[in-house]
């Protein structure tokens, strides 16, 4: 069942609104723009598509376009930062962080100013424009880099949410957004704090042991980004088969939120994670380096298996790179015969 | 002990360096000249001809252009150095330790495990860096992020309106890096003329000299051709920089770039000149032998200017 303290929206299975990530970025980026003057935007020749423009139509004197030049502006932005404004520097993902990552690390992480690299149409869901644009490898590029906040959020109101959060970080911060219209979960009431996940979907049978024998909670979904929803339907499709599974909104891959992760995989004693990019640096990587020390059990994975992206329609790609509802559901189904044996 | 005050006197009155002056900065770059081999022997490793050939520029710098209190680095309305060379560090810790940042004996910790003198500068460490540098090329960026966001705060209609000034030293051979020109396209495109960039054309780098390794020439045609006002200057005639400095900040339209030909290893013949000496430092034997003719050329600097 949706855990009622996530105040979801009422409407999520029936007809969600459909709303891509990178509008919750726009209009949370002219939000923080008018709660604090130093916060600026620049752009790299996309302000159309990545909602720069957004911001650039409330605040001309605040928008700074960079023509086709992400090292510049990465680069340029940690000058911003170390001066004192508070820059988002706004492309897709595949050319930043893709292009530009070790003027991130050595000019924003480690000078330690506080820039938001905003990437953009990452994963497999820019559809058509194939592979070389389909970014599955930034959460691990950023992960890896000290000092950086990484946060990938599940709607375009997290999204909105997370964008006023990051202006108010006072550190390097990365976020991701995507292309498609996806489904908006989250209300203006859903809790969201950096670092700390929150639960949307428990076990409706929470109290003592069912048929089985098993625990309340069979398995733990650690999702993160718009697949959220596909883990969402999963877990409704199991509830049906009496398998109890909790769903948990991992918004921020880094810092990790290990006090609740380590409790809800103790909790379930399965573990699966779900993310539209390389399993491998991923939210699949964190958590397990998290469990492996932690709380050992078994963990099945959904996301790129080492693949590059191809042409397709978001739907197409989703399924062939099995991502879609059917895959969480079988992987939720392995893991817990992997638990049994 | 504020420089700003003999800085405010060179600009309003304009008057030439004394004889005097100009020998007591010849000393000055001399004696940072032998606090970096010292440091580097201390050291062990790091690079030797560029802090050489960059000691009086840096003098300069310190001693004569930078408004900037020692005892404040963080005072606001000090003008911002960025290195983005950062590899030749030795000679800005030196220039700031003569300068009164912090004892000249804490040279010696260069490289070394817990100082703040890293093998190349972080911004959290040292206070007075202005930034972290090493990777080539994204000094430029960071200095003309700097001056556009400074511009921003200041009247819209004067891009002098800010109180300070923005400094870039970069190394000839990052010309190379395509960030960089990216940030000259920038600077020029956005007429940051409270931008000065200083390049140490020393014409070396650690595979072999520029033009063989990739030529760089025309390299004032290039910036010229990004809308920038060029000025090339003997790099260690000290006067003749600090007027180029001088006259940057009289450009308004415009960033400035002096390019300023220097020996690489000045000061000490041996090495003058030869690449190889890019990325290493002396042995104990060759320190002690370079010490002893830079203490021996103090006399030399002198009598040139006298």
């Amino acid at each position: 069942m949706i855990n009622p303290d996530a105040k979801l929206a009422a409407n999520i299975f029936e007809k969600p609104d459909l709303v891509p990530t990178r509008d919750g970025f726009g209009k949370g980026a002219v939000e923080a723009g008018k709660a604090d003057p130093r916060v600026v935007v620049l752009s790299a020749d996309l302000k159309e598509s990545t909602r720069a423009e957004w911001f650039q139509k409330e605040f001309p004197e605040r928008y700074i376009e960079m023509g086709v030049a992400e090292q510049n502006m990465a680069t340029v932005a940690a000058g911003m930062a170390n001066y004192g404004k508070i820059p988002f520097i706004t492309s897709y993902a595949a050319f930043s962080p893709g292009r530009n990552w070790e003027q991130i690390r050595t000019t924003i992480a480690l000078n330690n100013v506080p820039v938001i690299v905003c990437g953009m149409h990452a994963g497999v869901s820019v559809g058509p424009d194939g592979a070389t644009h389909q970014m599955l490898e930034d959460v691990a590029l950023m992960r890896a880099m000290p000092n950086m906040i990484v946060i990938s959020p599940c709607d375009a109101e997290e999204a909105r949410k997370a964008t006023i959060a990051a202006a108010k970080a006072g550190k390097p911060v990365y976020m991701r957004f995507g292309r498609e219209k996806t489904p908006v979960m989250t209300t203006a009431e859903t809790p969201f704090e950096v670092g700390k996940i929150n639960t949307v979907w428990e076990s409706s049978s929470r109290q003592g042991l069912d048929g089985r024998g098993l625990a309340s909670t069979d398995v733990v979904v650690f999702a993160t980004g718009p697949l959220l929803y596909n883990s969402l339907l999963a877990a409704r499709e199991l509830e049906r088969e009496n398998i109890q599974v909790v769903v948990a909104n991992v918004h921020t891959i880094k810092p990790l939120d290990r006090e609740t992760i380590v409790s809800l995989a103790r909790a379930a004693g399965a573990v699966v994670t779900v993310e539209e990019h390389q399993i491998a640096g991923g939210l699949g990587g964190a958590t397990t380096e998290l469990l492996a020390k932690e709380c050992p059990v078994p963990i099945e994975f959904i996301g790129v298996q080492d693949q590059f992206g191809q042409s397709g329609t978001p739907v197409e790609l989703i399924e062939y790179f099995s991502m879609g509802v059917s895959h969480i559901v079988a992987a939720i189904k392995k893991v817990i015969d992997r638990k049994e044996v | 002990m504020i420089f700003w005050a003999r800085a405010c006197v060179t600009i309003e009155e304009m008057e030439p360096l004394t004889d005097a002056e100009v020998h007591e900065l010849s000393l000055k770059a001399n004696a940072i000249r032998q606090t970096v081999i010292e440091m580097l022997l201390a050291a062990g490793s790091g690079h030797t001809a560029g802090p050489l050939g960059m000691a009086d520029i840096f003098t300069a710098l310190y001693f004569r252009v930078l408004k900037h209190d020692p005892k404040h680095p963080d005072w606001a309305e000090r003008d911002r150095l960025f290195l983005s060379n950062g590899h030749i560090t030795p000679v800005r810790y030196a220039t700031m330790a003569h300068a009164g940042y912090f004892p000249v004996e804490e040279c010696l910790m260069l490289r070394k495990f817990g100082s703040r003198l890293q093998g190349h500068p972080e911004r959290e460490r040292l206070p007075g860096v202005e930034t972290t540098s090493g990777p080539l090329g994204s000094g430029l960026s960071q200095a003309s992020g700097y001056a556009y966001a400074a511009r921003m705060d200041g009247s819209t209609n004067s891009p002098q309106a800010a109180d300070f000034r923005v400094y870039c030293a970069m190394s000839d051979g990052e010309h190379q890096e395509g960030n960089l020109w990216e940030a000259a396209m920038f600077a020029g495109a956005k007429h940051l003329s409270n931008l000065t960039a200083i390049i140490d054309r020393n014409n070396i780098q650690i595979d072999g000299n520029t033009e063989d390794v990739m030529p760089l020439e025309p390299l004032a045609d290039k910036y010229r051709a990004f809308g920038w006002h060029v000025l090339e200057v003997d790099g260690h005639n000290i006067p003749q920089f600090i007027a180029a400095c001088e006259e940057a900040k009289a450009i308004f339209e415009k960033p400035t770039v002096i390019i300023a030909h220097t020996i690489p290893g000045k000061g000490v013949r041996e090495i003058e000149r030869d690449f190889r000496w890019h990325g290493k430092p002396p042995s104990k034997d060759e320190a002690v032998q370079f010490l002893s003719e830079l203490r021996t050329l103090g006399g030399k600097i002198t009598s040139e200017h006298q």
